[in-house]
């Protein structure tokens, strides 16, 4: 079996912070982390080759680096990684950045399976493994809690919705993303950690997977962010409510009542 | 990718919702974004339109007409066991094709999330995520969406003037539901299943509701909500009891909660957990950081318990209550009359 995990590194999200002349988000000095959700990714990736045997290889796109995160997934158990990188690829949007992925995918060859976490903490959109499917033309399930088998040819997997769940069954190459119910992920072990400061971490241009240069970076991204700004503060005036527990206790009492909330 | 001339960009007309149908009836989301469509449509001078698929669902249709459609798709699909993401992926790109709407909307739900990136891609459309706010250009028809990223740290404009249609996401509960209005009518137009694809296979083998996965925040009126504060398991059954003697209410938490071990994920508001838009939300001991704020700041009423009266979360609240909450709660349970 040979999986490919696709991870993303994001900023840590309480750190982002717009530029009040640019109105463009200060990545500079951000501390980056590995997508928390592809930790789910990646491990059900290392537990299913540990399982049936194979290969998983990370496979991220970004700046340099990114490599941090690949190696992040190296000392957890993943065999080897790949980086996508390059300036053509800056500024692709999900279905730019899921060409990409889809093309670096036909490139390593023979796939049978590809493994995102449920959705980036950044973008947040939850599109590019959807995206990834659409573009290989291969079968998908997402928001999956649980592989329950998996053959050389099909997976059943748990799919997560907001009513409850269902059991899917599909042939296999295919796509799944998955939700943080899936497993838990480990940490890393020394031999891991050697294995991931030792490693080669080949970077891939837009040539070394064919690449349809229209269909990457900006010019390949149908959508265009035209404006970052703050959110909206919420207009509140608050009500303070103090003194001793008892009297705050009847004092919420009576707006709760006032308002037939009680 | 070269972009649509004029022309092209002409010939793309009306606002789709694609609908949400769960065991055979139509989510309410479909009724929002159709709302949402309506104005859209009116300042186009164009028609709203909704895809319907899925079985037994014929003898629904009027009540779209209700919320504002003008047209309803119907792609009847008797014995479909459940939701198949290739196969409405499939219907959908003929539709796009035959019909050519200048915009797609569609409800950014566990399915809706599925399908229709899928669907942007094999149309190589643009598609905006979760978005909170939609605004069009009556004159050309761009679409200008606004949506929150980086856990709501900031709000993005997206626009796609480049291609059509237009598609966006757009989470439930986030655009009101109009008024319905019975006596308007509309037409269906019926269109074929798909043939399926043969040498992939794909089956739904079971379906399962069940509220452990999905405990249904979103149902309730009133919500209230523990954090760390609650200190322990012990914490949340003093909620529980609470949210009991306030009829209907459900019971909330913050991640540190969740991860603590003290309540199931389900339960969870906020960025990696659901998002609610309650008409009250109590938040007893939780400090409001901005990946929490994102799921739950459009409650209409606020009220917070904390001793600590400068946390984000008492900044934001209608009704900051400072003080111990495992005197105020208790005192307050007391106070209630045991209905
Ligand atoms: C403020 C803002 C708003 C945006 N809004 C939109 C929008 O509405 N529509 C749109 O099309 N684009 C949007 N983008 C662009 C989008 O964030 C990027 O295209 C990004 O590369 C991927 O999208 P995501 O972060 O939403 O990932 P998601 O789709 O949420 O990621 C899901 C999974 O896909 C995998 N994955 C994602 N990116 C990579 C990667 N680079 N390398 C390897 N694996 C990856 C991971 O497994 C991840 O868990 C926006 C960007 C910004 C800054
Ligand atoms: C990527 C990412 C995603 C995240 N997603 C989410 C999410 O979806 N939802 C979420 O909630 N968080 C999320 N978080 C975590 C978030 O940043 C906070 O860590 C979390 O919300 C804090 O929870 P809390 O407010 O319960 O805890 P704290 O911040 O510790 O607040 C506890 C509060 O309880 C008060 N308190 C303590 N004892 C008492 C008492 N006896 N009486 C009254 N008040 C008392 C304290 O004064 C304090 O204000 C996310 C974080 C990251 C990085």
């Amino acid at each position: 079996m040979k999986i490919v995990v696709c991870i993303k590194q994001v900023p840590a999200t309480n750190d982002a912070k717009i530029d009040p002349e640019t109105k463009r988000i200060i990545r500079e000095g951000m501390k980056a982390i590995l997508n928390p959700f592809d930790t789910y990714a990646v491990e059900e990736g290392v537990q299913l080759r540990d399982k049936f045997g194979g290969e998983v290889i990370a496979l991220s796109m970004g700046p340099p680096k990114a490599e941090a995160s690949l190696r992040e997934a190296i000392s957890v158990g993943v065999d080897r990684a790949i980086l996508l990188s390059d300036r053509a690829f800056g500024g692709s949007d999900t279905w730019a950045t899921s060409y990409v992925l889809a093309k670096a995918i036909e490139k390593i060859g023979d796939v049978d399976l590809v493994i995102c976490g449920k959705q980036a903490i950044d973008g947040d959109t939850a599109q590019v493994g959807p995206g990834i499917a659409a573009h290989l033309d291969w079968l998908q399930a997402t928001y999956v809690m649980a592989v329950e088998e998996i053959s050389s040819s099909s997976i059943r997997v748990k799919r997560m919705h907001e009513d409850g769940y269902d059991i899917c069954e599909m042939s296999l190459p295919a796509v799944i993303t998955v939700v943080k119910d899936i497993n838990i992920p480990r940490v890393p072990s020394l031999k891991g950690r050697l294995a991931s400061n030792k490693c080669e971490i080949p970077v891939w241009k837009p040539d070394d997977i064919n690449a349809d240069t229209s269909k990457i970076g900006l010019n390949g991204s149908p959508t265009r962010v035209v404006k970052i700004q703050p959110p909206p503060p919420r207009h509140t005036s608050t009500k303070k409510i103090e003194g001793s527990s008892i009297e705050c206790a009847q004092t919420l009492l009576r707006e709760l009542k006032l308002r037939s909330i009680v | 990718m070269i972009a649509f001339t004029d022309a092209e960009r002409k010939k793309y007309r009306n606002i789709w919702v694609v609908a949400e149908i769960l065991f055979g009836e139509i989510q309410p989301v479909t009724y929002e974004l159709t709302g949402a469509a309506r104005t859209l449509a009116d300042l186009r001078k164009s028609e709203v339109w909704v895809v319907v698929m899925g079985s037994d669902i014929e003898g629904k249709l009027e009540s779209l007409f209700a919320y504002g459609a003008d047209v309803a798709i119907l792609v009847d699909n008797p014995g479909s066991s459940g939701f198949v993401d290739e196969t409405e992926t499939k219907i959908m790109k003929r539709l796009i094709i035959k019909y050519k709407p200048e915009v797609v909307i569609c409800g950014a739900t566990t399915r809706g999330r599925a399908l229709i990136p899928r669907v942007s891609v094999m149309t190589h459309c643009g598609l905006t995520a979760d978005c909170t706010g939609l605004s069009i250009d009556p004159e050309n028809g761009d679409l200008l969406q606004t949506r929150p990223a980086f856990g709501g740290n900031v709000m993005a404009t997206i626009r796609c003037s480049n291609h059509r249609p237009q598609m966006a996401t757009v989470r439930p509960r986030v655009m009101k539901s109009p008024e319905p209005d019975p006596g308007r009518a509309g037409r269906i137009i019926k269109e074929d299943m798909l043939t399926s694809d043969s040498e992939k296979i794909k089956q739904i083998i079971d379906v399962f509701h069940s509220t452990e996965t999905a405990y249904n925040l979103a149902d309730a009126q009133i919500i209230i909500s523990g954090g760390r504060g609650m200190k322990g398991p012990e914490g949340f059954k003093l909620l529980k009891q609470f949210a009991q003697r306030v009829g209907g209410a459900a019971v909330g938490a913050s991640r540190a909660a969740v991860d603590s071990g003290w309540i199931p994920y389900a339960h969870q508001v906020g960025q990696t957990g659901q998002t609610v838009q309650t008409k009250v939300y109590i938040a007893c001991g939780i400090s409001g950081q901005i990946q929490h704020l994102v799921g739950m700041q459009s409650c209409d009423l606020i009220i917070a318990i904390d001793k600590n009266p400068d946390t984000p979360m008492m900044q934001i609240a209608d009704i900051a209550v400072v003080g111990d909450l495992f005197e105020i709660i208790p005192e307050i349970i007391r106070e209630i009359p045991n209905l």
